[in-house]
């Protein structure tokens, strides 16, 4: 187990070197510097001494292997640069952020699990019944809406209609303020939840060792309890981990819609002004989340399931 | 005569395919087993043997529905029983091991804790006393090292050992009736033997009666005494295993030994070509209660 612990997570690095490679050179190449949408006011073209200086100033005018080989020994070392606005470290600003961003993240995330796992469970158990008729409806209708379009909707009655909560905002970080941006973003993980719960659940059921469970003399209950549930955890823990790695990406949008101040709203701002080593930073921490993530359902994986250690 | 242990009377079931339509699969079949007799039901794919053994379980599935008949355990109907007590004797006084020795045991769980819930389940046993109960089943199956096999998960173990598993499991609350429903199927030959051995060997010495359900004559009659032959449904004749192989008397059943190969017999060039049974299996709809036979037999006569 702790070789297998140990592989699985020696084998994130080369994946973090490969994305840090690609994400330096499509920075590279997209149109616009940080000193010219500084300058850009729209009415006249900027003053390329004073451009041509802030380019000096952040070492945008070195040829692109040097900036390359900055970049590389820097990141070795932790370093994921300096902001171009602020001027602080790209690392504080993320860390300020990350905070926020996790909150919001394990929110939507419990949210859905509290409510997506057990309404696929019940529906399997009882499929082409009104429970699962409607799980099914809401699932899709869930999975097709778009989320500002849904977040908006939230706002609309339960902030400016009913009053019941705040329309946005971190507000002291209660969880009042938590609560909208949270469900609207745990909508889609949860309707995946649900469906694929509900999948995964009935293909245990149609199994021979169920059968056999059930020629043992079981209740349905000791059934469920003592063969189906560990069974349709493995397909769960996949969609839990998937979702879960991809949220504080998906995030950027809420995040942007309910002005929460995660990681996903500093990218968007950064990437509008061109301050490209916030936008490297933020971009790395998030697949840096996402593969953390994905070793941890690999563990849990294996904890569930004797077959996978053996490989 | 003492009372028989299992006594099914006229049983049918078929397929609901709506509310008065009903698509039959058992045209009322009627046999008994005797305390602690093996009996064979032999027959083709689709004949009716495992709806047959799901039935006394109480296993059949949805669209799958008993349409009559009555299933005597000890003079009980199990039809009318409550699903509790139904429950109660399933595992514990009817036991069963299925045809796939694979996929009959959850992947995810150690043999000894498969076993163990039947002591928990049937006695009442706390987990801990019944694992120590489990090791001592798997040795009964004559598993070698139980209890380091017990601990083991069912990937982990052969075809042949999976079965013995199963094996020790369902005799584990030392039940009346065994059903085995091709329990040897999935195995390969030499394994056969011993696993048929162990079922014979082991219900015998505890006095089980055994419904063994088979397609393969040359089984059935390595462990069974008497035979019950089906076809499409019904059952066409049933005799003691000698008796049946010496003298068939029904055509089907004269078929069905047509087809098994054997040792020494060769005719003039060289190969003895096997009796087949023509034509597919029929489409029961078209067939009428007395003529069911009459499409097929080698001999192309009627019953």
């Amino acid at each position: 187990m702790l070789r297998f612990t140990l592989r699985r997570i020696l084998q994130v690095i080369p994946t973090v070197v490969v994305v840090a490679l690609l994400i330096f050179v499509i920075f590279s190449v997209v149109p616009g510097t940080f000193a010219a949408s500084l300058f850009a006011d729209g009415k006249r073209a900027a003053d390329p001494q004073m451009i041509a200086r802030l380019n000096e100033e952040f070492g945008l005018n070195k040829p692109l292997m040097e900036r390359f080989v900055t970049y590389v020994t820097d990141l070795a070392q932790f370093d994921l640069g300096t902001s171009f606005r602020t001027r602080q470290p790209v690392i504080d600003l993320i860390n300020d952020r990350m905070g926020a961003s996790l909150q919001l993240a394990i929110a939507a995330m419990v949210f859905a699990l509290v409510v997506g796992v057990p309404l696929g469970f019940l529906a399997a158990l009882r499929p082409g019944s009104v429970l699962d008729t409607v799980t099914m409806i809401g699932a899709v209708s869930g999975l097709s809406m778009p989320q500002f379009w849904l977040g908006l909707l939230m706002m609309y009655l339960f902030a400016l209609q009913l009053n019941w909560l705040p329309s946005f905002g971190y507000g002291d970080g209660s969880f009042r303020n938590l609560i909208l941006p949270a469900v609207t973003l745990g909508v889609t993980p949860l309707a995946l939840l649900a469906r694929t719960t509900r999948a995964g659940v009935l293909d245990v059921l149609n199994a021979d060792f169920i059968r056999t469970a059930h020629s043992k003399g079981m209740s349905e209950m000791k059934v469920v309890r003592w063969h189906v549930a560990r069974n349709a955890l493995v397909l769960i823990v996949t969609t839990v981990g998937l979702q879960f790695g991809s949220l504080i990406g998906q995030a950027v949008v809420i995040e942007k819609l309910f002005a929460w101040p995660g990681i996903g709203s500093l990218l968007v701002d950064s990437v509008a002004i061109r301050d490209i080593p916030v936008v490297q930073g933020t971009i790395l921490v998030i697949v840096l989340w996402f593969l953390l993530i994905n070793t941890a359902v690999d563990l849990i994986y294996a904890a569930i399931d004797p077959r996978i250690k053996q490989e | 005569m003492t009372a028989p242990l299992l006594d099914i009377r006229d049983l049918r079931l078929g397929v609901a395919i709506n509310r008065s339509t009903h698509h039959p699969l058992l045209k009322g079949v009627s046999f008994q087993i005797m305390p602690g007799e093996a009996y064979g039901l032999v027959g083709e794919s689709g004949s009716g043997k495992s709806v047959t053994s799901l039935a006394v379980m109480g296993l059949l599935k949805k669209p799958l529905a008993i349409a009559g008949g009555e299933i005597l355990f000890k003079g009980q109907n199990l039809l009318a029983l409550p699903k509790r007590e139904m429950r109660r004797l399933r595992g514990n006084r009817i036991a069963m091991i299925f045809q796939e020795p694979m996929t009959a045991l959850n992947p995810l769980s150690t043999v000894g804790r498969q076993i163990a819930e039947m002591f928990v389940l049937h006695q009442s046993k706390s987990w801990g006393e019944a694992e120590k109960l489990a090791v001592e089943a798997l040795g009964n199956v004559r598993v070698p090292n139980p209890d380091r096999r017990a601990k083991n998960y069912p990937h982990q173990m052969s075809g042949g050992l999976r079965q013995r598993v199963m094996i020790a499991m369902a005799l584990a609350c030392d039940p009346d009736l065994l059903i085995a429903d091709e329990p040897t199927t999935a195995l390969d030959v030499t394994v056969q033997a011993e696993v048929l051995r162990l079922i014979k060997e082991l219900c015998a010495a505890r006095g089980t009666a055994v419904l063994f359900i088979s397609h393969d004559l040359g089984v059935i009659a390595s462990v069974c005494q008497r035979v019950g032959v089906m076809y499409s449904g019904c059952l066409v004749e049933e005799n003691e295993t000698r008796l049946l192989f010496a003298d068939p008397k029904h055509d089907y059943t004269r078929g069905l030994l047509g087809a098994l190969p054997r040792l020494g017999s060769r005719s003039e060039h060289g190969r003895q070509r096997l009796v087949d049974i023509d034509s597919i299996i029929a489409d029961r709809s078209k067939l009428t209660e007395t003529r069911f036979i009459a499409p097929r037999g080698p001999e192309g006569s009627q019953p």
